[in-house]
């Protein structure tokens, strides 16, 4: 993505000095000593981060700082206080162990799942391949809001009739119902059938099993598409919060965005506080993101590259 | 006969790896994508809450339900009002952005990270920290109006703000997504076609407007839709901000459909709601498809 940002504005340049070749002193005073476009990109920056910004010194006032108008902008001293009162009050390690857990775990569940069932869909002929597939399909268009009251329904029944871990208000109600997804199938199955076919079918002649061919050498050469697929899962797992608001109600259960949200509701007006909280509940991902970066981006541009 | 019979062994033994390699990931699907999809279908047509035990059913009653409740008339048109918005708004931020940062400048990778960060907020922490800078009492934005002279607003308090506020809070959200969009796809023009430009005697300007927008017309598409579907889903940051308030004004449909589900317990009537929204976003799609086509250069 980096290596390719060669740009326009070199060029222009190149063309545009080539043209005015002989411009008079007079002009070139005006000339700045660094690229005019950072006289645009500095303020959009400001903007984009303001949020951040604030949201970090409002976590370390008094409360009667943040009770303030006109806001102080500068706190006098810094009362990092507010974090371990912060913990105190909800348990946001919790909340993160949770979260961590339910991401993790659909991932890994998504890679292997959608591996398995996207490759028999690229590559095996059986019996009721294509009505399977176009089911799978129609699910994909359907939105969350149609499925999640039987959702909440089938979930309840589980917990009760089958097994308590994936039932209503345990984590596991937050892996099952996402350990596949139709997405992943699909994507996954696009991008297998891009592969050439001449490594499978060697292997297969050295009498290689289905799953080792899969596994040893499918896989592998999918590695792109696994890392897109489990940065897009962990995003939208780490980020979901209709589900586990209908889902979830013990507190000890409560992923990061519901604990933050019921957290919200509980110290609506202590905003130091709560800007403490929000800081720890975002910092975890955002140091995740920071370290992975090039692989969301990608990702993310992958989908819209791949839509168009 | 002993090829056949080979080829048929491998036919039965590719039927069964098919099965068994697709099972566990369709029964997740079967069980919590395509029966709920039909289950909530039925649910439509049946008088269903908790508060009787049976379900019976009520032909389109729930149906007929919606199409005179006030409430669901307004949580339609505040939907329209917030997607129309949001979507142009958002691609217009992610445009600028995606354009700025397509250079070679010093710090850029930094431009770019701050940017990206946003993706990065869960919509949760991005609406406390957006009603916390929009608080009417203590908010910094009053205090940023104020020094050009403009008096205090209510804001998400307000009837008549609150919609847009939360409007101003998702754009932030998604910029970072549709900049990484525009930004991969004014990577892939290549060089030739905006030298060639360049050289024919467009300026800038004309070059970005017949050059390089067309040929971001299929990323423009894609954003388009995507954001759509997303803004038509809206829920999270209205639940948090103003739980549908003031007066209804933030009531939106998933917010809605929300509230008689699991407020109200009334989930023939809100099954009635998401298939409601489940065609709205349908035909929405379809339309956009068709116009985006008409607009839409692909170069391969």
């Amino acid at each position: 993505m980096t290596a390719t940002s060669a740009t326009s504005a070199p060029a222009r340049g190149a063309v545009r000095a080539s043209a005015s070749g002989g411009v008079s002193p007079a002009r070139r005073r005006w000339r700045l000593p660094f690229s005019p476009w950072h006289l645009v990109l500095v303020p959009a920056t400001l903007v984009l981060i303001f949020p951040f910004v604030w949201l970090l010194v409002t976590s370390v006032e008094t409360p009667s700082e943040a009770l303030h108008f006109p806001p102080v902008l500068v706190p006098h001293t810094l009362r990092f206080a507010n974090y371990p009162d912060a913990l105190n009050s909800a348990p946001f390690g919790r909340f993160f162990l949770n979260s961590a857990v339910v991401a993790v775990a659909t991932v890994l569940s998504n890679l292997v799942l959608c591996s398995l069932a996207g490759y028999a869909f690229a590559r095996f002929r059986f019996l009721g391949r294509g009505a399977l597939f176009a089911v799978i399909m129609a699910t994909l268009m359907v939105p969350f809001q149609v499925t999640m009251i039987p959702q909440f329904i089938i979930t309840k029944w589980l917990g009760v009739h089958v097994l308590a871990a994936v039932g209503i208000d345990h984590i596991g109600a937050l892996i099952l119902p996402n350990a596949a997804t139709a997405f992943g199938i699909f994507f996954l199955r696009q991008f297998f059938r891009t592969l050439p076919l001449e490594y499978e079918e060697s292997a297969r002649v050295d009498g290689a099993s289905r799953l080792t061919i899969l596994v040893r050498i499918v896989l592998p050469l999918a590695t792109p598409a696994l890392a897109t697929l489990a940065a897009l899962t962990f995003l939208d797992s780490w980020n979901n919060f209709l589900w586990p608001l209908i889902a979830i109600t013990s507190t000890n259960q409560m992923t990061l965005p519901l604990g933050l949200a019921t957290f919200q509701g509980a110290h609506s007006t202590e905003w130091p506080l709560l800007m403490a909280g929000n800081v720890m509940s975002l910092v975890p991902m955002l140091v995740i993101f920071f370290v992975a970066q090039r692989y969301f981006v990608r990702s993310v541009a992958a989908t819209g590259l791949a839509g168009t | 006969m002993a090829v056949s019979a080979a080829r048929r062994r491998m036919a039965a033994s590719e039927q069964l790896a098919g099965w068994a390699f697709v099972t566990p990931g369709v029964a997740v699907i079967m069980l919590f994508g395509a029966v709920p999809i039909a289950w909530s279908a039925v649910m439509s047509f049946q008088r269903n809450n908790l508060v009787s035990p049976s379900t019976p059913l009520a032909g389109l009653k729930n149906y007929r339900q919606m199409v005179h409740d006030p409430i669901v008339a307004q949580a339609i048109q505040h939907t329209l009002v917030y997607t129309a918005l949001f979507v142009p708004g958002t691609m217009l931020a992610g445009l600028f952005l995606a354009v700025a940062m397509n250079r070679k400048v010093r710090f850029i990778s930094l431009y770019r990270t701050a940017a990206y960060a946003t993706m990065a907020i869960s919509t949760i922490s991005e609406a406390i920290v957006f009603i916390w800078l929009f608080d009417p009492s203590y908010g910094i934005a009053n205090y940023l109006l104020g020094l050009i002279g403009v008096p205090p607003q209510q804001f998400l308090n307000s009837p008549s703000q609150a919609l847009y506020v939360i409007v101003v809070m998702t754009v932030w959200g998604w910029t970072g997504f549709a900049t990484i969009i525009y930004l991969a796809a004014l990577q892939g023009i290549p060089q030739t076609l905006l030298e060639a430009a360049a050289i024919d005697g467009a300026g800038p300007w004309r070059t970005f407007r017949r050059v390089t927008l067309p040929l971001l017309s299929p990323a423009s598409l894609f954003l388009a839709v995507w954001l759509t579907i997303n803004a038509l889903q809206l829920f999270d940051e209205v639940y948090l901000s103003t739980q549908g308030g003031p007066l209804n004004a933030t009531t939106v449909l998933v917010y809605y459909l929300y509230d008689q589900a699991f407020q109200q317990f009334n989930f023939g009537y809100a099954s009635a709601i998401a298939y409601f929204l489940f065609l709205v976003i349908i035909v929405i799609t379809a339309i956009q498809f068709r116009v985006g086509r008409r607009f839409t250069y692909y170069r391969s």
